[in-house]
């Protein structure tokens, strides 16, 4: 084992540990977390010893975007799966969570590159606080499109999401002073990118000394740890919310609005707590992706990456479960990648029947993906996961 | 005498049935325009070129009208918000492309940019997208009405729906934009006082005031009309009265999936063709249909004029890409005071 398989099976493990930890049924919680430590860590030493490097930065990529999706698909598991709220404009908040922690962690362009670069602001804060500021922002746009449209029947909440997030993407394409305009909007600094370069300085020369044979081409390993990281905490605190007092209402406003709101349930005010959770979770989601890409512009929120695939995540996975939303991201993911081998495989017999055809491949993944959700909503309405029956008791939370 | 009977109305209450009257509504919309006549005033720009703004955005209400009225149709008998809508219309316009490409080409029908094939291809094209629409009815929204699923599985459908006939279009032809006719000069003539339009854009409006005028005498003179209006009203009594509610839903589609496809082909010939234009139009469609009223044939027509008009003269003072947002902005401030429209009974 090469001090670089080391490294690189320690990052690894985190993602296998946290998952490990929610499937295993062991108590005392330390006793479980330590065994899943251990299981987590075999596994990856395992997986970067047997698997060829080239194969596993595929394999880890796939889990890092995978991941993100997972935090989008649960911020509207929040929305769609346990309050019934349609939204259609799931690209908007990824946007919008996007490009405010770019803004707010980048450095503002000195020099030759200021005539280049415009942008509104470059705070130069540190990645944690990009995050913060993402969810925030994007909750505050969910407060204002709320307002108008989540006391009325869910379809105008559904046409008003779809505008927004047209709008949003309008915005971020024409405003050059926003964020560069149709230009992407480069340089978003990635965390602790400083190990696989130098060393961090507030780091411990331990630490620094372990990953010291990681390249910066290695960046993915690290970054999969903190988002793996984020979505098991965004998991958590999730399900501590809907096994709470607060959950069950949101279910019951679902349920039956007319009962909820004569028990004394505020149904607006549920209804509207809910859209901003499920947003900000949104938002957390862009602000890790735009840490992910390094460089975003407003293309990468069109209608089917921003909205659609999500939407099919959490209906396959199987929408009111946190781990069907969390499945779901992973399988269709798989799908979406998968299907892209299966169409370059396709290639000769597709430029057979046309020369223009294998061009537009992703096309027939995207018809492909349609007719899943249409199979999805006619024949498994409750997806991989279904929303378990009882949810409050019995159940371990430590 | 009777206005009067109510008790005595707290001030809240009176300024609140004030702001939610359809008077109020109308002062708005009033206040919008005139907002624009200034910004633009301020802009400099001419009261001529404000003037063909608006006469352009009345062309631009013909043809959303086509699909806003399809949008309304669908949401009355069926009671649900078809998301596919948009797509269907440039499903339509795409396969009024094909027909125009299998036709042998003929000289253009001076002064129109178009030739005979374009009009065949409408001929062919509006029956046979109606019949293609109830179809996928039958196929996705059928089983789902016989489960009683929740309104919003139909949204469901209906969106995965609308990307599936757009990954069709980019699949057969491509994700780039085209004309009709490509390379066609397409020369515009004043009209009057110095408004220039293009003899399409006339034709156009015309043919969607024809179109409108069709629907209008269906629903109101025939019997399959009577019988949408009272499955509208009443579904269950409209059943138990012996009206054949497959009949209505056959011919909601075919009027309604009829409509977008020559709403589809009507935009395409005046703008371009594009496999995201249905998807782009959806926002103004609903704008619409939500400003006259969800249901409502009459106000859809309505509703389409006033975006037209709103999101053309819009352009005057901002960044012409901002269109969907001034129709964003006019559906946020009707829902905001009076979501039931300008047609609906108030609460």
């Amino acid at each position: 084992m090469t001090p670089l398989l080391l490294a690189k099976s320690a990052l690894l493990a985190v993602p296998l540990w946290l998952v490990t930890s929610s499937l295993l049924p062991l108590k005392p919680s330390w006793l479980k977390h330590l065994v899943s430590l251990a299981i987590g860590f075999g596994l990856a030493a395992a997986a970067t010893f047997f698997i060829p490097a080239g194969g596993l930065s595929y394999i880890t990529s796939f889990i890092l975007m995978a991941s993100i999706y997972a935090v989008l698909s649960l911020g509207l598991n929040v929305q769609w799966g346990y309050t019934g709220l349609f939204n259609i404009g799931i690209a908007a908040f990824f946007a919008i969570g996007a490009f405010t922690s770019a803004l707010v962690t980048t450095q503002m362009p000195t020099g030759i590159n200021a005539t280049f670069t415009k942008q509104l602001m470059g705070l130069g804060m540190p990645f944690w606080l990009g995050l913060a500021a993402a969810g925030l922002i994007a909750g505050v746009l969910a407060w204002l499109i709320g307002k108008p449209t989540l006391r009325l029947r869910d379809d105008y909440l559904a046409i008003a999401t779809i505008g927004i997030a047209e709008i949003v993407r309008l915005v971020f394409q024409n405003e050059r002073w926003l964020a560069n305009g149709p230009q992407p909007l480069r340089g978003i600094p990635q965390p602790l990118q400083c190990l696989t370069g130098n060393g961090c300085d507030w780091l411990p020369g331990f630490v620094n000394d372990f990953f010291a044979p990681l390249a910066p081409r290695d960046y993915p390993y690290i970054y999969v740890a903190i988002v793996a990281l984020v979505l098991f905490l965004t998991y958590r605190v999730l399900e501590r919310a809907i096994r709470s007092p607060w959950g069950r209402a949101l279910r019951a406003v679902r349920e039956e609005e007319a009962s909820a709101a004569m028990n004394g349930k505020d149904v607006a005010a549920f209804r509207m707590q809910s859209f901003v959770v499920g947003a900000v979770i949104m938002g957390i989601g862009g602000g890790l992706y735009a840490h992910y890409m390094v460089s975003i512009d407003y293309a990468h929120f069109d209608p089917l990456y921003g909205t659609f695939l999500i939407w099919v995540m959490l209906m396959l996975g199987g929408s009111g479960n946190n781990r069907g939303a969390i499945l779901g991201a992973f399988v269709v993911w798989g799908i979406w990648s998968g299907t892209s081998f299966a169409v370059d495989a396709l290639r000769p017999a597709l430029a057979a029947i046309s020369p223009a055809l294998p061009a537009r491949g992703p096309y027939i993944r995207l018809l492909f993906i349609s007719l899943l959700l249409l199979f999805i909503v006619l024949y498994r309405p409750k997806g991989i996961l279904p929303e378990e029956k009882v949810v409050s008791l019995d159940r371990d939370l430590t | 005498m009777t206005e009067n009977s109510s008790p005595a109305l707290r001030p809240g209450e009176r300024v609140r049935n004030l702001l939610t009257s359809r008077a109020f509504i109308y002062v708005l919309l009033g206040l919008v325009l005139l907002g624009f006549v200034i910004a633009a005033q301020a802009k400099g720009v001419s009261a001529n070129s404000l003037l063909s703004l608006f006469v352009r955005g009345t062309l631009l209400g013909g043809t959303l009208a086509l699909g806003a009225v399809g949008v309304t149709l669908v949401f009355a008998v069926l009671k649900m918000a078809n998301f596919a809508h948009g797509d269907t219309m440039t499903f339509g316009a795409y396969m009024g492309l094909l027909v125009i490409m299998v036709l042998p080409k003929g000289p253009p029908l001076a002064p129109f940019s178009f030739g005979y094939e374009f009009l065949l291809a409408l001929l062919i094209v509006v029956p046979l997208i109606g019949l293609f629409t109830f179809g996928l009815d039958q196929a996705i929204f059928r089983p789902l009405r016989a489960r009683r699923a929740q309104p919003i599985m139909f949204a469901m459908a209906a969106l995965g729906l609308a990307f599936g006939l757009r990954s069709l279009v980019y699949i057969f032809w491509g994700a780039d934009f085209t004309y009709y006719y490509v390379g066609r000069a397409r020369p515009a003539v004043e009209l009057f006082a110095g408004v220039r339009v293009r003899p399409d854009q006339l034709f156009i409006l015309g043919l969607a005031v024809v179109l409108i005028v069709g629907v209008y005498l269906l629903l109101e003179r025939t019997k399959i009309g009577k019988a949408m209006r009272a499955t509208a009203d009443n579904p269950d009594l409209a059943r138990v009265s012996g009206i054949d509610t497959n009949r209505v839903i056959l011919w909601t589609w075919l009027i309604g999936g009829g409509l977008a496809a020559a709403g589809g082909m009507l935009y395409a010939l005046d703008v371009q063709l594009r496999p995201e234009m249905g998807w782009w139009l959806l926002l103004p469609l609903f704008a619409s249909v939500i400003l006259g009223t969800l249901g409502n044939a009459y106000g859809a027509l309505a509703g389409a004029f006033v975006i037209g008009i709103v999101w053309q003269m819009s352009s005057a003072f901002i960044n012409p890409t901002y269109g969907h947002g001034v129709a964003f902005l006019v559906m946020v401030l009707v829902l905001l005071f009076r979501p039931e429209g300008l047609f609906g009974r108030s609460k």
